[in-house]
């Protein structure tokens, strides 16, 4: 394995700033280790070699001729298969979509574009993004590099396996429900939602319109910074994104301290009902937080009890309606049936035949939530839910600064364990989805291993809203005390990827 | 589709009181659709002024045109309207080809105008007040061809092409409340309202109000119950009422309709019905219930509107004059009889009047010619007198020719003609073709004395006093004249000659 693919983005930045690596090479060694094992991870749905070289080619011959790029230049990225590109298939992991090929750019792709990145190619994700484990992608799971039969998380396990086998040093991903987070934390790599409206949405096909976030996917929390600063920014052509800015995270990643920090511990989410190991370690991390300086204080959200209800009424809902454009009028699959193919026959034939299961579910849900007779019952509620939600976050960060807990209440699982029990798939988003439901940001950063698995826990911090620099200043510290303990980085505690 | 039964209107109306509402869409002319930057223009080829976003691509969001915004407080404040600190938009969820998402996106609970009233005159004279619920913010779906069937229409079809470049236009959608006790004159009071919306719209410059464009389309709901009841009855929605002329018919049909329906006991279905001008019948269209569920719920990809009050006090300072205190201001510049002024209103032939006073002519002269000559062209042409081929100006430069003698009026019908084919303007007419009067009194003296030479019998009846003989003299010598002769003149100078000889 080529060292280049095992060093961090933002020493990636270095060497490629002070010349000594060149971003072709650094690409190369990528797509290597793409072809080494990408069969066996399956992260990706489409690989974007000979586009990344070229890109690598550009950033190369520009800094050679001294050109100022930005930070980011000629390091090497995934992008989640929900986001448009123009010049590779999106997916969005569904068959209804297969082949087809976007007139557009998503904003975050020409960020990337227009920064410089080479884009290695498309991930894959649970389909539109429903699922925590990839194994509602139509296109078939990607697997866990720490286990090759456990999941790699979802609904963005593309994205995490690629950083964790070291196809990629930064991947995208969107995190409706903790798609971000809870990859990150069965993967032991480092995973951000930032706060709603953060990264402009334009171009990510939609799952949950007033949940969904784009977020940056890395090894450690300063590469997250670094791709949060790269793609973040407000964008007229997303109405929901924020006027302003947030700040530099790479500052504040750089930064990190626990140093007199209130770290608020949600009583809801303490680890009762978790995983012993998960607790295990996020006990020890509370420890490790305070002797850094930090005061732990018990914050009480009892709304959070809710919370999963609320979600899995709002998300259906808009998604729903969101998914409703997938016709086969436009673009697309397009199935015709036997018989008279009058437009409606050819709109249910097409849906029946390009929608999986758990699409399928959760329109079902969602339409009759909306309906007339169910909605105040059903989507009336959750959104009261959700305003409950929001005065817990507020009551909670007038006390703590910060707000802490286990990222997922278990490791990775088995595949097959959940996928017939969507209740139980449900629940793995405990922790995640009340940011989601009150557009706050969260982070999830790796520490360490369950004792009855050996498998990646991680801790979650959540900030108030514009607040995301709080994240990577609380985040970079505590993941630099563990580094300090371990003599080494998570990933390196990761066994060598057995591949044919 | 045969004729349904129709009952007498005069009995229609003594056995039932007859309820309308109606929902106005008006079109605004933003340069740019509603939710993105293409092109307004939806005649163009089709599917060229798409994108993204009014295609509903996947990943696409909306974002709202200000200047639609902006154009819907006007109306909104035009017609008398509050408006709303806060509006949301929403989701109008239901499947069908020629809407892009699926979904329309429009404003439900929280329109952005509500609660206004407005004035509205009939033909007879009498006023009434219209309530106006709300006017709401929405975009319209893309236009469906239907092809292979007999008639256009969607049975029989064997395939439907769908152009994109409407969807996303800018609708405003104007609602009334239940408008009650407009008796015979609900027909009337329907086109008038139309109208009236219609003179808005153009007034504020918001909308091209072209009804044979589409710009402002009509749906027409009609009820009926009995005198005294209380209870609503059902009501009909007739959709797309293309004209003011088929408002009024398609109300009075459905007043006949319904009404021949309940007194033989039946049950009117509450559904939509079209309206087809060539046979002057609506037909059946789909049942609309009010359980029609349409999922409605706020657009999540659009944040809520909120004007601020600068922008709205700084809107309602920029709205034109109403309509009913414009009437009243120009019946009084203008000096006409009642019941002229009233023609000239119902004839909807005020702004032309209006605007050819501006160019220069008499206000009684412009009425004489829009509402006779230029009436009865434009309805021998079955056009609007706005269509015809004439500018104000020219209306104008063709009445001061009249006026100051230079042509009479059967020249000025001439070069009406002229006008009308492309010839030129008026005066520009007259010069070429040499229709001048001939106001030299040397050439007419010699044809009037010769022709009171030719005619003693008559001379001598003028000298006795007999005035009216000289009408004999006077066709003489138009006749000689070829009609190039101020006639007037022509008879002050037979007199005066005649006393002279």
């Amino acid at each position: 394995m080529s060292d280049l693919i095992r060093l961090n983005a933002s020493e990636l930045v270095e060497l490629l700033a002070k010349g000594e690596i060149s971003s072709v090479e650094l690409t190369q060694a990528h797509l290597d280790q793409i072809a080494k094992v990408g069969d066996a991870v399956h992260s990706f749905l489409h690989i974007s070699g000979e586009s990344a070289l070229a890109t690598a080619r550009d950033v190369d011959s520009r800094r050679a001729a001294g050109e100022k790029l930005a930070d980011l230049a000629g390091v090497p990225i995934a992008v989640k298969d929900n986001l448009t590109t123009t010049d590779a298939p999106t997916t969005a992991g569904s068959k209804i979509l297969e082949g087809w090929i976007p007139p557009y750019d998503a904003t975050v792709v020409t960020k990337l574009r227009n920064q410089m990145l080479p884009i290695l190619g498309k991930t894959n994700l649970d389909e539109f993004a429903m699922g925590s484990s990839t194994e509602f992608s139509a296109f078939g799971p990607s697997k866990n590099p720490w286990d090759l039969t456990r999941i790699p998380g979802g609904s963005g396990g593309g994205s995490s396996s690629v950083v964790s086998s070291f196809q990629a040093p930064l991947a995208i991903g969107s995190d409706t429900g903790g798609s971000i987070r809870f990859p990150g934390a069965v993967t032991g790599t480092v995973g951000i939602k930032p706060t709603y409206g953060a990264v402009s949405r334009y171009g990510l096909i939609a799952l949950a319109s007033s949940l969904d976030q784009i977020g940056p996917v890395a090894r450690n929390v300063l590469d997250a910074a670094y791709l949060q600063d790269a793609i973040s920014g407000h964008d007229p052509h997303d109405s929901t994104s924020l006027p302003g800015s947030l700040g530099s995270m790479v500052e504040a990643a750089k930064r990190g301290s626990l140093k007199g920090k209130k770290v608020g511990l949600i009583k809801q989410l303490s680890g009762d009902g978790f995983q012993q190991g998960v607790r295990n370690r996020f006990a020890e991390a509370l420890k490790l937080i305070t002797d850094a300086g930090a005061e732990i204080v018990e914050v009480d959200c009892p709304s959070f009890e809710y919370a999963i209800d609320a979600y899995y009424l709002i998300l259906p809902a808009e998604a729903s309606s969101n998914l409703a454009k997938f016709d086969s009028v436009r673009f697309g699959m397009r199935v015709s049936p036997k018989g008279n193919p009058t437009i409606e026959r050819v709109m249910a034939a097409t849906r029946e035949a390009g929608f999986g299961p758990e699409v399928k579910r959760r329109i079902i849900l969602g339409t009759y939530a909306l309906s007339s007779g169910s909605f105040d019952k059903f989507y009336g509620a959750a959104q009261k839910v959700r305003t409950l939600i929001q005065r817990d976050f507020d009551a909670a960060f007038a006390k703590a600064d910060v707000l802490v807990s286990p990222t997922a209440p278990t490791t990775a699982f088995k595949f097959g364990e959940k996928v017939s029990d969507p209740l139980a798939m449900y629940l793995n988003d405990i922790a995640t989805i009340p940011a989601n439901l009150a557009g706050i940001p969260g982070i999830s950063v790796p520490i360490g291993l369950a004792d009855e698995d050996n498998l990646p826990v991680g801790i979650q911090f959540l900030a108030p809203a514009h607040e995301d620099a709080r994240l990577y200043e609380v985040g970079a510290a505590l993941e630099g005390i563990l580094e300090g303990i371990w003599g080494k980085r998570m990933m390196d505690f990761a066994p060598e990827l057995k591949v044919n | 589709m045969a004729k349904a039964n129709l009952m007498d209107y005069e009995k229609a109306l003594e056995l039932f009181e007859v309820v309308i509402g109606l929902e106005v869409h008006v079109e605004l002319n933003t340069n740019t659709k509603m939710f993105c930057g293409c092109r307004n223009d939806f005649g163009d080829e089709p599917n060229t002024n798409v994108c993204p976003i009014c295609l509903g691509l996947p990943g696409s969001l909306p974002a709202v045109n200000g200047k639609a915004i902006e154009s819907s407080i006007s109306i909104g404040l035009a017609l008398g309207c509050q408006i709303a600190p806060t509006g949301r938009f929403s989701r109008k969820n239901y499947f069908y080809p020629d809407l892009a998402k699926n979904f329309q996106t429009s404003q439900y609970d929280e329109p952005i105008a509500f609660e206004g009233s407005i004035e509205v005159e009939v033909p007879s004279g009498n006023k009434y007040t219209v309530l106006i619920e709300r006017a709401h913010m929405e975009e319209d779906a893309g236009k469906l061809t239907h092809i292979g069937g007999a008639t256009g229409r969607i049975q029989g079809a064997e395939y439907s092409l769908v152009d994109y470049n409407r969807a996303g236009v800018p609708l405003v959608e104007i609602v009334t409340k239940p408008v009650y006790g407009s008796g015979a004159e609900a027909p009337e009071l329907a086109a008038a309202y139309v109208r009236l919306i219609r003179e808005i719209v153009k007034a504020l410059g918001v909308s091209d109000a072209r009804m044979e464009r589409g710009n402002v389309r009509c749906d027409a709901n009609v009820s009926l119950r009995p005198h005294g009841q209380e209870k609503l009855g059902t009501r009909t929605e007739t959709k797309n009422v293309n004209s003011l002329r088929s408002i009024e018919r398609a109300v009075r049909y459905e007043i006949q309709r319904q009404a021949q329906i309940l007194a033989n006991g039946g049950t009117i279905t509450q559904e939509t019905r079209h309206w087809h001008e060539d046979k002057g019948a609506t037909s059946s269209g789909r049942p609309k219930s009010d359980a029609d569920d349409y999922r409605y719920f706020p657009e999540p990809d659009l944040v809520p509107v909120q004007p601020s009050h600068e922008m709205i006090e700084r809107l309602r300072a920029a709205l034109p004059e109403n309509p009913a205190d414009r009437r009243k201001r120009l019946a009084s510049e203008w000096g006409f009889a009642e019941l002229e002024f009233r023609d000239v209103v119902n004839a909807g032939l005020m702004d032309l009047i209006e605007e050819t006073v501006a160019q220069g002519a008499k206000p009684q002269s412009a009425r004489k010619w829009y509402a006779g000559e230029l009436s009865r062209i434009a309805n021998a042409e079955e056009k609007d007198v706005s269509e015809l081929n004439i500018t104000p100006a020219q209306v104008a430069e063709l009445a001061n020719l009249v006026e100051s003698g230079k042509i009479n009026d059967r020249i000025a019908r001439e070069v009406l003609s002229a006008v009308l084919e492309g010839a030129g303007s008026p005066e520009q007419i007259v010069k070429d073709r040499g229709l001048e009067v001939v106001s030299d009194d040397g050439a007419l003296i010699a044809a009037i004395d010769e022709a009171l030479k030719s005619q003693p019998d008559v001379l001598e009846k003028i000298r006795e006093g007999k005035v009216q003989a000289a009408g004999a003299v006077i066709g003489a010598v138009m006749q000689a004249m070829k009609g190039q002769a101020d006639a007037a003149r022509v008879r002050e100078l037979v007199l005066e000659r005649a006393a002279s000889l």
